[in-house]
C-alpha cells in the first residue's frame, strides 16, 4: 500500500544530515581559504611598507636612493590618465549601451555586436596596449603621452562599462517606460528623464569598478612606452608620464631589498585609492538604490 | 443561423445609437505574428461616457484598448489593418504622430506604475515633457490633477516624497492624476483595479463616475459587476471578436447573443 518505506527513510536520515553538514563545511572552507590568502598578502605589505610610508614618500619623485624615492610623479600620472579615461569611456560606453538597448533593432547584426563586446571584455590587456601603440602612438602621432595612455585605457574598459550600463538600463521596468510613452513623451524624453536617471546608479557603479581596474593595469601602458623613471609631473595631456603600477613594477624588479620595501609602501597607496573608489561605488549603489 | 441574428442585432444597435462618437473603429484586424488577435472590430465609442470592454482572458480586450493609443505597436511582431478614426483623424495616418495622439488619449495601466520620483514630479511629468516650465503653472496643474483624482487631501503635505511610499490604491490614483495632468480628451483604463483591494477599487470606481463628466473613458475590466456598476455602454469580446456592443443595462439584463448570456451568467470565462 504505502509507496514510501518509512523504515528506509529513517535509515537514510543520518546520511542526509551528515551530507548537509559536510556541504556547509566545504563552503566555509572555500571562503576561509581566500580570506587567509588575502590576510597574508595584506600583512606582508603592511609590515614591509608601513615603516617607509610618510608624507615625503608621497610628495617625492623617484630616486636612485631608496630613502629619497617617492611616488609623486606616478600618483599624478595615474590621476592624469584617469582624467582622460573616465570621461571618454563613460560617454562612449553609456552611449553605446543606450543605443544597443533602446534604439537598435534586435537582429543578427546587433547580436553579433553584442557577442563581440562581451568577448572584448575578456581580451588580455596587453592586446589593447598593442592596439593603442599602433593607433594612438604611431598612426595619430600622439607619442607616449597621457592622452594616448588614457585613450588606450578607455578602450580596455569600454566593454565592461557597456555591459554594466546595458544591464542597468535593462533593470528599468517596462511599465514606467510605457507610462512615459503613454503620455505622449518621445523616445528621447523617455530616455533622458526616466530611463537614464533610473539606470544611473547602476551605470556609475559599473563605471567606477571598471576605472579601478584601469588604475591597476600595467601592461598596456608599458607597451605604449610609458616611462619607468619620471622626475616630473605631467603638465598637459601631451606630456610623458608614468603610473603607479609601472613604478611599483620597476621597484620590485630591482635587486636592492629597500626598493622592495618602498614598493610595498606604494602598494598601500594604490590599495587606498582602489578602496576609496570602490567605497564610492558602494555608496552610490546604496544611496540611490531604487525599488521598482 | 446564429450569425444572421447577430447581424440584425448589430444593425438594430447601430440605429439605436444617439451619441457623438470620439472613436470610430472600422474593420480593425490585428495579428501577433500568425496569431489573429482582433477580427473585424467595428464599433463607435461615445464621447463623455464610460465604455466598458469585458470578456474572458485572452479575448483581445487589452490588445484592443492598446490599439486606441497605439501602445500595442511596442510589440515588435504586431501587424494591423483597418482604421481607427479619432475625432475625424485616422490614427494610423503617418502624418498623425503617436506623440500627438497620446497627448489626447491618456492611459492608466493595469499595475500602478508611478515613476521613481516624487509625487509632485510624477504629476508634473506630463506638462514638463510638453514644454511647460513655469513653476506657478506647474503647481496649479499638479494641484488640479491631484484634486481631480481625489487624492489631493492624502498627499498635499508630502508632495515631495517618493511616490513609492504610497499604498497601491494611492499609487493608482496618482497615476490617474498624472494622466489628467496632460488634460487629455480620452482616458483609457486597462484593468485599473485588478491589482487593488476592494476599498481602493471602490474609490477608483467613484472617481471614474466623476471623471466621465469631463472625459471620455474606455475601461477594460475582467470584473462584470464593475462593468455593470460604472459603464454606460459595454462591449463583450470573445476570441478577438465583438460579440455584442450595446447599452450596459441592455447587455446585462437582456443580452441578444447566447454567448454573451453564457458569459454574464458565469457559465464560462
Amino acid at each position: 500500500m504505502a509507496l514510501i518505506n518509512k523504515e528506509s527513510v529513517k535509515k537514510r536520515m543520518g546520511t542526509r544530515l551528515a551530507a548537509n553538514g559536510v556541504a556547509k563545511f566545504l563552503f566555509i572552507l572555500a571562503t576561509l581559504f581566500s580570506l587567509l590568502v588575502l590576510g597574508v598578502l595584506i600583512y606582508r605589505i603592511l609590515s614591509e611598507g608601513l615603516p617607509y610610508l610618510s608624507l615625503d614618500f608621497i610628495t617625492n619623485f623617484a630616486s636612485r636612493m631608496p630613502e629619497r624615492a617617492g611616488i609623486w610623479a606616478a600618483l599624478l600620472g595615474t590621476i592624469w590618465v584617469m582624467a582622460v579615461t573616465a570621461p571618454v569611456s563613460f560617454i562612449l560606453g553609456v552611449g553605446t549601451a543606450i543605443y544597443l538597448e533602446e534604439y537598435a533593432k534586435k537582429n543578427a547584426f546587433t547580436k553579433f555586436v553584442q557577442i563581440n563586446i562581451s568577448n572584448l571584455a575578456g581580451v588580455p590587456s596587453i592586446v589593447f596596449g598593442l592596439l593603442g601603440l599602433t593607433i594612438f602612438v604611431r598612426l595619430l602621432g600622439l607619442g607616449s603621452s597621457v592622452l594616448a595612455g588614457g585613450l588606450t585605457m578607455s578602450l580596455l574598459i569600454l566593454p565592461v562599462i557597456v555591459v554594466a550600463s546595458q544591464e542597468a538600463i535593462r533593470t528599468v521596468p517596462r511599465e514606467i517606460r510605457e507610462a512615459s510613452f503613454g503620455m505622449g513623451a518621445t523616445k528621447w524624453q523617455t530616455i533622458r528623464r526616466i530611463v537614464f536617471p533610473a539606470a544611473l546608479p547602476g551605470i556609475l557603479t559599473g563605471t567606477i569598478l571598471a576605472l579601478s581596474r584601469a588604475v591597476g593595469e600595467t601592461a598596456p601602458l608599458l607597451v605604449l612606452g610609458a616611462l619607468a623613471y619620471v622626475a616630473f609631473v605631467p603638465e598637459n595631456i601631451f606630456s610623458q608620464f608614468t603610473v603607479l603600477p609601472i613604478q611599483l613594477y620597476n621597484w620590485t624588479s630591482r635587486p636592492q631589498e629597500e626598493f622592495h620595501m618602498i614598493a610595498a609602501s606604494g602598494i598601500i597607496i594604490l590599495l587606498i585609492i582602489l578602496l576609496i573608489m570602490n567605497s564610492i561605488a558602494v555608496l552610490i549603489r546604496n544611496k540611490f538604490h531604487k525599488r521598482f | 443561423m446564429d450569425i444572421t441574428i447577430n447581424k440584425q442585432m448589430v444593425q438594430k444597435n447601430e440605429k439605436e445609437k444617439d451619441f457623438t462618437p470620439v472613436f470610430k473603429i472600422n474593420n480593425l484586424n490585428l495579428w501577433y505574428g500568425q496569431d489573429h488577435a482582433l477580427k473585424d472590430i467595428k464599433f463607435d465609442i461615445p464621447e463623455k461616457q464610460v465604455t466598458a470592454i469585458i470578456g474572458p482572458s485572452g479575448c483581445g480586450k487589452s490588445t484592443f484598448i492598446k490599439t486606441l493609443n497605439r501602445m500595442v505597436e511596442m510589440v515588435p511582431i504586431v501587424r494591423m489593418s483597418g482604421e481607427i478614426v479619432y475625432r475625424e483623424k485616422n490614427i494610423f495616418d503617418p502624418k498623425y504622430g503617436v506623440e500627438e495622439l497620446r497627448t489626447q488619449v491618456g492611459m492608466v495601466f493595469q499595475k500602478p506604475n508611478p515613476f521613481p520620483k516624487s509625487i509632485y514630479e510624477n504629476v508634473a511629468y506630463g506638462p514638463r515633457i510638453h514644454g511647460i516650465k513655469n513653476k506657478k503653472v506647474l503647481d496649479e496643474v499638479v494641484e488640479k490633477s491631484l484634486r481631480g483624482a481625489a487624492i489631493w487631501d492624502e498627499v498635499k503635505d508630502r508632495l515631495h516624497e517618493n511616490a513609492y511610499g504610497l499604498s497601491g490604491g494611492q499609487q493608482q490614483r496618482l497615476c490617474i492624476a498624472r494622466c489628467l495632468a496632460i488634460e487629455p480628451d480620452v482616458i483609457l483604463m486597462d484593468e485599473p483595479t485588478s491589482a487593488l483591494d476592494p476599498i481602493s477599487t471602490l474609490k477608483v470606481e467613484e472617481l471614474v463616475q466623476e471623471l466621465k463628466k469631463d472625459y471620455s473613458i474606455v475601461i477594460v475590466t475582467h470584473n462584470m459587476q464593475q462593468a455593470a456598476r460604472i459603464s454606460d455602454r459595454t462591449a463583450f469580446f470573445l476570441n478577438g471578436e465583438v460579440v455584442e456592443y450595446t447599452d450596459t443595462s441592455t447587455l446585462f439584463s437582456n443580452p441578444s447573443d447566447k454567448r454573451t448570456e453564457d458569459y454574464i451568467t458565469g457559465r464560462f470565462g
